[in-house]
């Protein structure tokens, strides 16, 4: 089908390739289908565009990239939600925002998006763990990946 | 808005499914307990609001950053 987008324009997408979020996430109950479009290079960043609203897309990276040491446990009545068979099908995402200058960029550790890439189930998952909250800076002041 | 007065030990039942019990309460602090289905969240409401604002600044337009973001090197 085609969308239009907020920062790629107007592309076609596969309904295999939409992620379905069953509750929305919070503050956006009812957007349901979201696709994951490239931004960069080398896969560290990524847009998360609504198929329905083309004006509402979110940046993402894996938090990885930038925080070594993050690391969480999904509660049993997520892995039921989102159908998860094996920690080898998920991926995990965290919500940027973007601020200018890009050097302030925070992290949002605290509620992951969580994909079940098997069947493209997805949920923004908050964490009860209380040293992640949601403001993370990804550069730490040094000028070094933290 | 239900208001409803419990004395530390009393319940309310919510449908079929969630009771809510005043453990204790001293000062102004409640301990309160919940039981709900699995598949029903229960969060502190500041958390919640927390998560659903940051999602509503970070949907904001950053057409002006998108170049720097795509290149990137970090």
């Amino acid at each position: 089908m085609n969308i239009e987008t907020k920062y790629h324009g107007a592309i076609e997408v596969l309904e295999s390739e939409t992620l379905n979020f069953k509750k929305g996430i919070p503050g956006f109950p009812m957007e349901n289908e979201f696709v994951l479009l490239p931004l960069s290079d080398e896969d560290m960043f990524y847009v998360m565009q609504s198929v329905s609203t083309p004006d509402l897309a979110f940046v993402l990276t894996s938090p990885f990239n930038f925080f070594k040491e993050y690391d969480f446990h999904l509660e049993e009545p997520v892995v039921e939600e989102l159908d998860l068979e094996t920690e080898k099908d998920v991926m995990v995402f965290s919500i940027l925002t973007v601020q200018d200058p890009f050097e302030k960029t925070t992290a949002n550790l605290q509620a992951p998006i969580i994909i079940n890439s098997k069947n493209n189930k997805a949920k923004q998952v908050i964490l009860h763990n209380e040293q992640y909250n949601t403001k993370h800076p990804i550069i730490k002041k040094t000028g070094t990946k933290g | 808005m239900l208001v409803l007065t419990r004395k530390n030990g009393e319940s309310i039942k919510i449908g079929e499914d969630i009771e809510i019990t005043i453990i204790s309460s001293k000062n102004d602090q409640v301990k309160i307990g919940i039981n709900a289905p699995k598949n029903i969240e229960v969060f502190r409401k500041e958390i919640i609001d927390g998560i659903q604002a940051e999602n509503e600044q970070a949907s904001k337009d950053i057409s002006s950053l998108i170049k720097i973001i795509k290149n990137k090197q970090i």
